[in-house]
């Protein structure tokens, strides 16, 4: 059997949940239709040795003799048969054939069924009906049916809850698996299952993977972290505490998955990374790319709250200088430019980077040089929000490097450089050449370049770009023509030399035959010449007569607000275009008609001798128009410029408001402020906020403590804090020393070069230099300061050091290597549960099978011994049940309805009635137990499950008798009470099923034909819950009427008690250890601390018996009782799948108790704890 | 990260959806068929949209639509990255990637994407650890498959996950040890009209093919690493081996890879191996043109120019063209207004040239613009920049491998060859 096959491997229990379920959805066919299957499979065991195929043979009397040919038809036979049973045919027919070939057992129709299944599913087809049929199949052998049920579960469990349920233990189980492969599939999958149920399941899964000895299962487990915090966000403190772990490993394979989590889960713990912050930048490298994104956005964002701004002092002196250190080659002038810094730094106060700064900086560069363009986008925009500015250039060559790749990458990131290009122009203009448009680039790529050119254009460039631009004008593509059109009216604004140059340019291509062009033009030159408009009449002359040709309303607009403006300047034209304008003004559009009602408004108010008829006339003209803009404009313009009796005050104003001078507008780069955004994220490309987005912090005044940062001996390594001190001790010289060559102003280049070849030797060879390097930023952080003023005197002293710091730290890495080996040598927790769980299979199997042959001969006897003990405690129990009776309905289990805890079952009672098994066993006799024969004993909690007054005087109660339900064992025994408070006599109470969640069954109690009026009677039925405390709806009849009715057990009322010795408990304890374990601390009351109190309370919240222990000196083992404070185990089955559960309470005289509960079923285990917890602490 | 996937073919139907998380309908997809209809190409639909509760990512890839949903602040680009991986990834499997395709193997391309994300986050992107777990077809085995109802899953754990060399899968082994290098270049170019180059660059790639058995561990170093400018590599190259020494130190994946992408600078040094002349003219009257193009070899360093194609994007008013070639075939689709020229081998003794008259629309006005022209070629046995290899190295393993490096110039943009190469930029 292969380790992948083990995965899919089913517990017993399981299968018959699943079968239960495949009865349900087929119609209840006979049981034996897979006799290997079936629950009560003790009387058939013989069959399980045939296969499937030969048992039809057997079963149709050897007729099918004829072998393969037909075992289509016999596959369908006995489905017909079942069909007939009644109640499942409800369902849509419609994947019935997919259903069959699910059911069968031949892995490759099943393969074919889930590979139709998947196909649908990827066309977005509705295959919810098949869930039950699918869902069994979660233990098939065949790794790709499993694989694809997989993908199945995954998609529909969320529509499924309850369904989804029985696969859960199937994963539980891979959880255990000794290969690490099939542990991280399993909590891939599980915490993929969104049920809001498994949640605890999942957390304990996440908490436990994220201690596990793989890497790859502790990467898993990060991965589930942002899964389980999207399903539940309440889990989020719990959460944190797992990453926080997981952000301690030191492994390249978790570091980018835990990240992530990070950042969906607790983004602002910022604090949390100060300890790995060393570690995280030198695993950088050798981090898969995808983390390597993450890490690196996460950090700038870090960096930004830890280090000091690196330009602050640059800023005042260099603005205007930069773009001459970049428009020649880089390597020179960066000398030059060290140079310069160094003089300005001088005589400010000096800043100093923050070594752990420069490690980042310095860790990232090689990943420019990634071939994923996230990677590269990533650095890019941490040099830039972090590097001092003359280290940012290096990124421009990366980013150029990015626009040969996919259109899509070049649109991001030529919107990226956009934004770069307005603060840090020089950083990119020796690249300018590579924004040229070529004539295949989409339309969005060109303009975002033509975007870069304009604002890389400067007085030494213009002439080249603008030449470029004419050609531009010449393409096809007219959104990119009018797109130019615009960047050359920006070049011109900012560049007050070529705006004549512009400006004839564009007046050139006002006689273009295409309009747009023109248009555009006209658009253009109307806000260049707003800057100097004196100079320029002629152009607004040449404009006006092209009212006569241009169309396009926004140009026509454009041309006569110029005439309206510059009036005085074409004092002849202008009437004559406000009369052409009058005479089509009903033609035009409404920005046109607004323009001519302006235009006529500044010819009177400038000429009112020639144009205040035609004045007149405008505003009569539009003062009928159909839209209210302009009716109101010119309302309000008569009333301003035409004197009238009653607004004089204004109309004086007139002249000053219509005339007044405006200013030119500012042609600004739609990418200006956009880098307050995180470059490169989703926020900056919308130039929106989006959801989840974080928000770049803007740099400290002063530097947060740097100590955080240093990592302390981790914790494993607890053994001697002497060793520390030492270690630091150390390092000061050490470094100081390494440090003290490049002098407090580090320059970038040389302390890049020589760390990088310093590391370059060792870089395979790994931990023990990066360590080395580690340590080094470590302390230079707490030296810098002192540094300074004490440089001169340590220099002598240094000088002898060296030497000695290395032998030392050689010696410090060793004795790190020591621990790590003792690490090794004491094996952790993990690995003991590791290696129980490969035998895990044969044992628990083997000790069902024992325990039942047992229980017949020697359960008896023990049984017999263990009565005595529990017996006194009756009269307390009772008080305490009512005081617990309303502070229960107070508490619910997370998303379950309030489940009211049982009251408490008076021991006596139920040791009786374990009794009345054991007789009922012995005597054989198979009468059901008929409802006399159980006296309904008030102690028990009692539930209503319908109400006097909706019921209508018909009063209904149930309790859980705790007594076995004889007729089948897998079902619970609920004894109801019916009342009838009515009048008049209630007739033929039954009850039917209504809707049973899958899997249930019910065995209804015989019908009471006449309960007479204020009479009462008691009934016992019986429920399989599956174990579940999921509500089992019914319906309840009468003669009349039929009521919705459900019932809810508590967890604890799923199980049964089973009679074990301590041996036997500490045995299958330690079979059921890792994620089947479940420990509590808790508190106990005072009144809480005897024992008497702890057995009460246990058993009151669940159906358990408790084991003799040690200290009752009863039990036969001669083990010598435990010297320390008394231990209490209870121990019992679920009802159903006969799962163990076995509680321990151990409560020690200071300090907090502790309650473990191990159980198969997480799902029961965690409830159970709570509602025990909840019942010793009260 | 990524909520879910929907693939989209050109006429705008859904062809394959994905989801990581919980399901997203379809009719977030709305946002993007408008944003579709508004683009005049597929090429310019913003590959970024913004919708009232989600953001949809998407690709344009071989004629389909690779449109991703998220819902939260995410770089844009990872995701972009990540969906042309995946196209990547399908090509690899299915050695195309398109709508047929990916519906006839719709099951395993499911079970590429099932692996390839966890919740949204990417797991197992590297061809060598899928190819681990999910065997690509082949017409073979999808033959044994169907008779003998087995797997496309491999029954071996993939522990390649588990290694900190994820892209190697262990336990290679071959008879045959082979190292095989291809060093390919390609100039991107822009020329005026009157053959002045406006911008020229080179740009290389390294290609890989290793078939080796074990772990080696390669070091390939170059005569004049010096030429390179700028470089990408694939995450086996160790970066600071490279910083340090200028050398490619690193352990192969199996099979096909590119092991670096690099960029040379030469300015305007580079040199363009063919010239095209070109005289299109337009009639006054506007009823037709005259169009006469020839090619040559320019700087072609003793080898020959291969597959010359030469492209013509005309004017829109252009109707249709006969013309007659020396050499080749030439096609004109009225749709796309697209001439396409077809020489092959170029003869520098006798030039190619095509000639012949353009008709254009009736009452058409006379186009003003000059058309465009892209030029792709391929020169075997030349990387025009010059670089080469100087040795390869094998380390941790003792067998000897057969080497082999091959050099090839070609003209355009890698990921389009088929239509750029250098553009005439007409004034």
């Amino acid at each position: 059997m292969t380790p992948m096959q083990k995965l899919l491997q089913l517990p017993v229990n399981a299968v018959n949940m699943v079968k239960t379920v495949q009865n349900q959805v087929q119609g209840f066919q006979e049981e034996d239709k897979s006799p290997v299957l079936s629950p009560d499979g003790a009387h058939q065991a013989w069959y399980s040795a045939l296969q499937p195929d030969e048992l039809r043979h057997l079963r149709s009397g050897g007729s099918g003799g004829g072998g393969g040919g037909g075992h289509n038809s016999e596959e369908r036979a006995p489905l017909e048969e079942g069909g007939g049973g009644g109640g499942g045919q409800t369902q849509p027919l419609r994947h019935d054939d997919l259903k069959e070939m699910l059911d069968s057992n031949k892995d490759s129709l099943k393969l074919e069924a889930m590979k139709r299944i998947v196909a649908m599913i990827a066309r977005g087809k509705n295959t919810s009906d098949l869930f039950p049929a699918v869902v069994k199949n979660v233990a098939c052998k065949n790794i790709e049916v499993k694989k694809l049920v997989y993908v199945y579960l995954v998609r529909y469990a969320e529509e499924q809850q309850d369904l989804a349920l029985l696969s859960i233990s199937t994963f539980q189980r891979g959880l255990k698996d000794p290969n690490q492969l099939i542990r991280a599939s399993a909590l891939r999958v599980l915490s993929s299952i969104r049920v809001t149920i498994i949640v605890p399941i999942m957390m304990l899964a996440i908490k436990e993977a994220a201690s596990d000895m793989s890497p790859y299962v502790r990467k898993t487990a990060a991965h589930a972290i942002p899964k389980l915090y999207s399903l539940d966000p309440e889990q989020k403190d719990q959460l944190i505490e797992v990453i926080e772990k997981l952000l301690a490993d030191k492994t390249t394979l978790v570091a980018g998955s835990v990240v992530m989590a990070f950042e969906e889960v607790c983004p602002e713990r910022i604090d949390l990374i100060h300890k790995n912050y060393r570690k995280l930048c030198n695993l950088l490298v050798d981090v898969e790319e995808w983390g390597q994104v993450v890490i690196i956005n996460m950090l700038t964002r870090y960096a930004r709250t830890q280090f000091l701004n690196p330009n602050l002092n640059e800023c005042l002196l260099e603005e205007g200088g930069e773009s001459t250190f970049y428009g020649s080659d880089a390597d020179q002038d960066e000398d030059e430019d060290e140079d310069k810094k160094d003089e300005a730094l001088s005589k400010r106060k000096p800043y100093v980077m923050d070594p752990d700064h420069r490690l980042l900086l310095r860790n990232t560069k090689p990943l420019l040089q990634s071939r994923n363009a996230a990677v590269v986008m990533a650095v890019a925009q941490l040099y830039f929000h972090l590097a001092p500015k003359a280290e940012v250039g290096v990124i421009a060559k990366a980013l150029v490097r990015l626009l040969r790749s996919h259109s899509e990458v070049q649109y991001v990131v030529l919107q990226n450089v956009a934004t770069m290009t307005i603060k840090r122009r020089g950083m990119f203009e020796p690249y300018l050449k590579s924004f040229y448009i070529r004539s295949t680039d989409p339309t969005q790529i060109k303009v975002l370049k033509l975007e870069v050119l304009t604002n890389l254009a400067s007085e030494t460039n213009i002439s080249t770009i603008l030449r470029e631009f004419q050609t531009y004008i010449k393409s096809m593509d007219k959104d990119f023509v009018a797109a130019t059109i615009q960047a050359i009216g920006r070049c011109a604004t900012h560049i007050g030399e070529v705006r004549d140059t512009c400006l004839n340019g564009l007046v050139q291509l006002l006689s273009n035959r295409d309009e747009l062009v023109v248009a555009e033009s006209v658009v253009v030159i109307k806000k260049l010449l707003q800057m100097q408009p004196e100079k320029h009449s002629d152009i607004i002359k040449h404009m006006a007569k092209l009212t006569d040709n241009i169309q396009v309303p926004m140009a026509r607009a454009s041309i006569l607000w110029l005439i309206g403006e510059y009036c005085e300047h074409v004092p002849k034209i202008a009437p004559d275009v406000l009369r052409k304008m009058a005479k089509t003004f009903t033609n035009e559009e409404d920005i046109v008609k607004l323009q001519i009602i302006n235009l006529a408004a500044k010819l009177y108010l400038t000429n009112s001798k020639q144009t205040k008829l035609l004045t007149q006339y405008v505003l009569n003209l539009a003062k009928y128009d159909q839209n209210y803009d302009i009716r109101d404009r010119a309302r309000f313009i008569r009333q301003l410029i035409v004197p009238t009796d009653k607004c004089g005050a204004l109309s004086k104003y007139a002249k000053k408001l219509i005339l007044a001078l405006k200013p030119a507008p500012i042609l600004e780069s739609p990418f200006k402020d956009r880098d307050h955004f995180q470059l490169g994220s989703l926020s900056h490309l919308l130039n929106t906020k989006a959801g989840g987005y974080q928000e770049l912090p803007d740099w400290p005044q002063d530097a947060p403590d740097p100590s955080v940062r240093n990592v302390e001996v981790p914790e494993w390594t607890k053994c001697s804090s002497r060793e520390k001190r030492k270690e630091k001790k150390v390092e000061k010289p050490f470094y100081s020393d390494s440090e003290g060559e490049s002098g407090p102003t580090e320059s970038a280049d040389s302390e890049s070069d020589s760390a990088s070849s310093s590391a370059s030797g060792s870089e395979q060879s790994g931990s023990g230099s990066e360590e080395s390097e580690e340590s080094e930023e470590r302390s230079d952080s707490d030296e810098e300061e002192e540094e300074e003023e004490e440089e001169a005197k340590k220099r002598k002293t240094q000088k002898k050091e060296p030497i000695e710091a290395v032998q030392q730290s050689e010696s410090e890495q060793s004795s790190e290597e020591e621990v790590k080996k003792r690490k090794v040598s004491i094996p952790p927790p993990r690995n003991v549960s590791e290696s129980e769980s490969d035998d895990d299979d044969s044992p628990s199997d083997s000790s069902q099978d024992s325990e039942s042959e047992d229980s017949e001969s020697e359960a008896e006897v023990k049984k017999k011994k263990k009565i005595t003990p529990p017996k006194a405690p009756t009269k307390p129990v009772k008080k305490e049940g009512k005081k617990e009776k309303k502070e229960m309905s107070l508490l619910d289990f997370d998303d379950f309805e309030p489940t009211p805890s049982p009251q408490v079952t008076p021991v006596g009672n139920f040791l009786s009635s374990s009794l009345v098994t054991d007789l009922e066993g012995l005597s054989l006799t198979d009468t059901v137990l008929s409802p006399a024969t159980i006296s309904p004993s008030g102690s028990l909690k009692s539930y209503e499950l319908l109400h006097r007054i909706t019921g209508e005087g018909l009063w209904v109660e149930y309790c859980f008798s705790r007594q076995p339900f004889l007729p089948d064992p897998h079902m619970v025994a609920v004894q109801i009470q019916f009342t009838n408070s009515a009048a008049t006599e209630a007739k033929s109470l039954r009850l039917e099923e209504a809707k049973l969640q899958s899997g249930m069954r019910v065995k209804e109690f015989p019908e009471i034909e006449v309960l007479p009026a204020g009479e009462s009677a008691t009934v016992v039925m019986g429920v399989d819950f599956c174990d579940s405390t999921q509500a089992a709806n019914l319906q309840l009849c009468t003669h009349s009427r039929k009521f919705f009715v459900s019932i809810q057990p508590p967890v604890g009322e799923l199980m049964t008690p089973s009679f074990m010795t301590e041996n036997e408990f500490k045995k299958e304890q330690g079979q059921l250890m890792g994620m089947n374990e479940i420990t509590e601390k808790m508190q106990l009351p005072e009144r809480c601390q005897n024992e008497h109190a702890i057995v009460q309370r246990v058993i009151a919240a669940a159906n358990l018996s408790r084991v003799p222990c040690g200290s009752d000196k009863e039990c036969s083992s001669p083990a010598p009782p435990p010297p320390g404070p008394p231990v209490h185990r209870f121990a019992g089955r679920t009802v159903t799948s006969g799962s163990l559960v076995l509680v321990t309470v151990a409560t020690k005289e200071s300090g907090p108790s502790q309650l473990t509960i191990n159980c198969e079923k997480m799902v029961i285990g965690t409830m159970l704890v709570k509602d025990i917890l909840l019942a010793l602490t009260q | 990260m990524i909520h879910s996937l929907f693939l989209i073919n050109h006429s705008g139907d859904i062809f394959l959806e994905k989801h990581w998380k919980s399901v997203i309908g379809r009719s977030v997809c709305d946002y993007f068929f408008e944003a579709k209809e508004k683009a005049a190409e597929p090429e310019d639909v913003p590959p970024v949209l913004q919708t009232p509760h989600h953001y949809l990512i998407s690709i344009y890839r071989d004629r389909l639509f690779f449109l991703s949903v998220i819902q939260t602040e995410a770089p844009p680009l990872f995701v972009i990255e990540f969906l042309h991986r995946v196209v990547e990834t399908f090509q690899d499997y299915f050695g195309e990637c398109s709508e047929t395709v990916i519906k006839d193997n719709v099951v395993t391309v499911y079970e590429l994407l099932e692996e390839m994300l966890d919740n949204g986050f990417p797991l197992a992107t590297e061809s060598n650890i899928l190819k681990e777990m999910i065997r690509p077809p082949t017409i073979l085995r999808t033959m044994v498959n169907t008779l003998t109802g087995t797997s496309n899953f491999e029954e071996r754990l993939p522990s390649g996950q588990l290694s900190t060399i994820p892209w190697r899968r262990s336990g290679v082994k071959y008879t045959n040890n082979e190292a095989y290098f291809d060093v390919i270049e390609e100039i991107d170019a822009i020329v005026d009209k009157s053959g002045t180059t406006v911008c020229a660059e080179i740009q290389g790639v390294i290609e890989a093919c290793v078939k080796l058995t074990g772990m080696p561990d390669l070091t390939l170093s170059f005569m004049n690493p010096r030429l390179l400018d700028d470089v990408s590599f694939h995450p086996c190259v160790r970066f600071k081996r490279w910083e340090a020494e200028r050398v490619l130190s690193f352990i192969p994946p199996d099979g096909n890879f590119t092991l670096m992408s690099y960029h040379v600078n030469a300015q305007n040094l580079v040199a363009i191996p063919v010239y095209v002349k070109q005289n299109i003219s337009f009639f006054e009257s506007g009823s037709g043109g005259r169009l006469d193009l020839t090619a040559g070899p320019k700087q072609t360093m003793g080898k020959t120019v291969e597959g010359l194609v030469i492209t013509v994007h005309m004017p829109k008013a252009v109707l249709s063209a006969s013309l007659t070639a020396t050499q080749g075939s030439y096609t004109y689709d009225p749709a796309t207004k697209v001439l396409v020229w077809d020489i092959g081998r170029l003869n520098p003794q006798k030039l190619p040239n095509l000639r012949g008259s353009l008709s254009l629309q009736a009452g058409a006005p006379k186009p003003e613009d000059n058309p465009s022209i892209n030029i792709a070629l391929k020169i075997q046995q030349l990387a025009i920049s010059g670089l080469k290899v100087n040795r390869l190295d094998m380390y941790g393993e003792k067998y000897k491998p057969f080497k082999g490096v091959k050099y090839v110039t070609k003209a355009g943009k890698f990921q389009r060859p088929a239509c750029v190469a250098i553009s005439h930029f007409s004034t």
